[in-house]
């Protein structure tokens, strides 16, 4: 309990005091996570429209896979992406493992069967709901692709907060293919693994709190503007 | 495709690593013991360096040095670095520093480990009382260390019931885990004075001449691996050796205590 | 206007998954009027309305306009039975077809705004188009079918679940249209909604075209037995 209430102590006088180093560290939290989320839903939405509109032999399997691969332990993703882009591995020349980089590539790959699989659900039922009025229109499978991503765009948002939320709370792939180097790699779930290491738990638990606070920011944020844009427009 | 090129192009500026970096494996222990903080700063003065450091056990940073992934590494396991070396990863194995081992216990000692004379006796009665133990069971330098201290007890970890607990952390982790069981734990003494919950625990036992932990620096073998940036590692290495080093290092110390001890020749 | 008439079927059938759904249809509609298609409930209207739409796929037989087929579709419009609302505002629910063939959306919205102000939905045209009554959506569905100008309109029992009011607003919408000189083929359960609306009647049953004939003639004397024992109000299997 002594531990709990230090740490909410300093995690107060941290942010009261703008510490350099924290700002650095959460804004490359944030950096890494929401430019992993961006790709993840320029590759998940699509490809989870396209499995709620067409039908071809592979959908099921497909699904299937992104299903189970929701819950894909994110170690195992970082494992994987470190011996891709390892200096012996196959993309080794690229040099990107213990960059920014490597950590967007794993949480994209963390993120996209997620996302993917929340949305398709959403598409579908939509799909369901539309289907016999778009066949009617004749429109194009683009124009299709389109309408319903766009109408689906709320549930789309929800999806991709849960993507975000994967990622912004993720430690194990990071840790591996970022390296947790100083002022380079560290994000805040790497700093707070250091610091539980260290036995400095109160600063652990600071910086637990300010990832928890700035993810209700960021989810307060996307919720508030979809808020506008209803009141706006609907 | 298109999407796929543009997300490149994107990503791509934060790929290139500026000229004077380098990257260098240490282990845990070197980290947790706060030296680092001390002469990152002086390195990035003296030599214009910025030193990357990624912090792991000694067998990731072997294997880190072997897939070229760093460029050098700093790290306590003779016999590894020896191989490492045989090998042809490294180019040669430089000894740096020493800092020791100490046995940290629970304060109320109830395996009368405090004033024996020998580390291979204080290791003999924790085993004979069945006091839990924790090990790091991580295959890392310190690991390696507690291993053979047992195997020159003649004891034998296998056959030890479940009093001997292996974690399969780091030294940090596995010294929390020690606060909590009040278990019995191999640390060096620079992660120990630095660690922030000690609890119960004390330190029990120090001062065996076994117990010296030798750091030695291995830079990467850049015809094995030509991206290495040898001449920063070279320039780091000379500077680590040096006069520099000797006083930082020596005068480095937590609650009075002195820590490391510079031992590099000036020849190797 | 009219040349994608007669509309020729031949043998038309439709089947799911090996079953026969209607036919064989032998049918000629010519480019004028209302026809409406009635008949006991399970006879097959919805599906022969989907089957001339083109959006039941023909399993046997043709349905032949006068025009290709990527025409033909262009020039025609389909309301159904429960309106589809796309999650969308009024006025962008009104524009989408037009959006879709290509028109800026500037000019789209312009005729959508329009089309709420003829159909008495312009103080909503800013809302959520699902948040409307039945009523409303039906009328909303309605102009939305017509806002491409259709040379044909298909209205699939397009007041089955509405009010009076809202029945009597789609009609009178339909009717002029009907003036206008649109092509109306709609199927309906309400004899009345068929005696106020259409020309010529076609009888279904079982599936099969019992009787095509013109709408006072089927109302006055119904040919087939049938259709006699449908008007009565007798259960037809």
């Amino acid at each position: 309990m002594v531990d709990l209430w230090d740490g909410l102590v300093q995690a107060v006088w941290l942010m009261a005091s703008l510490d350099a180093e924290l700002a650095d560290i959460a804004a490359r939290s944030l950096y890494v996570t929401l430019t992993a989320l961006v790709v993840a839903c320029a590759l998940a939405f699509p490809l989870a429209a396209y499995l709620a509109v067409r039908r071809f032999r592979a959908r099921r399997t497909i699904i299937a896979i992104l299903n189970a691969l929701m819950g894909l332990p994110p170690v195992v993703v970082g494992l994987i992406v470190y011996l891709l882009l390892s200096r012996s591995g196959p993309f080794g020349v690229l040099g990107l493992l213990f960059t920014p980089t490597a950590m967007i590539i794993a949480q994209v790959l963390i993120m996209v069967p997620l996302i993917a699989s929340i949305a398709h659900q959403s598409l579908r039922d939509l799909w369901q709901e539309y289907h016999d009025l778009l066949i009617s229109m004749n429109v194009t499978q683009g124009q299709k692709l389109r309408t319903l991503l766009w109408d689906a765009r709320r549930a789309l948002l929800t999806a991709a907060l849960a993507g975000f939320g994967r990622g912004i709370g993720e430690v194990g792939a990071i840790m591996i293919v970022g390296g947790n180097i100083d002022n380079v790699t560290r994000v805040l779930t790497t700093a707070i693994a250091l610091e539980t290491g260290k036995g400095e738990f109160a600063l652990a638990l600071a910086l637990g709190f300010i990832l928890i606070g700035l993810t209700i920011a960021v989810n307060l944020l996307i919720h508030w503007l979809g808020q506008t844009e209803r009141e706006g427009r609907w | 495709m298109r999407l796929l090129a543009t997300i490149l192009l994107v990503l791509w500026p934060s790929v290139s690593l500026a000229e004077n970096t380098m990257r260098m494996a240490v282990t845990t222990s070197f980290h947790n013991s706060g030296l680092a903080d001390v002469l990152l700063p002086e390195i990035q003065n003296d030599l214009g360096l910025e030193v990357q450091l990624l912090i792991v056990g000694t067998g990731q940073a072997i294997k880190l040095g072997q897939a070229g992934d760093v460029d050098a590494i700093l790290v306590h396991s003779r016999a590894a670095e020896e191989a490492f070396v045989a090998e042809g990863y490294g180019t040669h194995r430089r000894e740096v520093m020493y800092n020791d081992f100490v046995i940290i216990g629970p304060a109320a000692d109830p395996a009368s480990v405090a004033g024996v004379e020998t580390v291979t006796e204080a290791l003999q009665r924790v085993a004979e009382a069945e006091a839990i133990f924790v090990s790091r069971g991580d295959d890392s330098g310190t690991h390696r260390k507690e291993l053979s201290l047992w195997s020159s007890a003649d004891l034998d970890v296998e056959a030890f019931g479940p009093h001997y607990r292996a974690v399969g952390a780091g030294m940090g982790a596995a010294l929390n885990t020690a606060a909590d069981m009040n278990a019995y734990i191999l640390s060096d003494r620079a992660s120990w004075l630095n660690f922030g919950n000690k609890a119960d625990l004390a330190l029990l036992f120090a001062g065996d001449p076994v117990l010296f932990n030798q750091y030695s620096f291995l830079p990467v073998n850049a015809e094995l691996h030509p991206h290495v940036n040898a001449e920063a590692v070279a320039a780091l290495e000379a500077w680590l050796t040096g006069p520099r080093a000797a006083e930082l290092i020596n005068s480095y110390t937590i609650d009075g205590e002195t820590l490391f001890v510079f031992n590099a020749t000036s020849e190797d | 206007m009219s040349s994608m008439f007669p509309l020729i079927v031949s043998g038309a059938e439709a089947r799911r998954r090996g079953n026969r759904l209607i036919g064989p249809i032998d049918l000629q509609l010519e480019g004028k009027g209302a026809t409406v298609v009635v008949g006991p409930n399970g006879s097959g209207k919805t599906t022969l309305l989907n089957l001339l739409h083109g959006t039941v796929r023909l399993a046997r037989g043709h349905v032949q306009w006068q025009v290709n087929t990527e025409d033909a579709r262009r020039m025609q419009s389909f309301v159904f039975q429960r309106p589809v609302m796309l999650r969308r505002s009024v006025i962008d629910n009104l524009a989408y077809p037009l959006v879709i063939r290509g028109q800026s959306a500037r000019t789209a919205r312009e005729a959508a705004a329009s089309w709420a102000e003829r159909i008495g939905l312009s103080a909503m045209k800013d809302r959520s188009a699902t948040s409307l009554s039945g009523g409303e959506q039906q009328k909303l569905a309605l102009a939305r079918a017509l806002i491409t100008e259709p040379v044909v309109l298909f209205l699939d029992e397009p007041s089955a679940s509405l009010d009076g009011r809202a029945t009597r607003d789609i009609e009178n919408l339909l009717l002029e249209q009907k003036a206008a000189g649109t092509r109306i083929i709609m199927s309906t359960h309400d004899m009345g909604q068929a005696k106020r609306l259409a020309d010529d009647v076609v009888f279904l049953c079982n599936g099969h075209v019992a009787e095509k004939t013109s709408a006072a003639e089927f109302f006055a004397q119904p040919a087939t037995l049938q259709a006699q024992a449908f008007l009565n109000g007798d259960i037809v299997e």
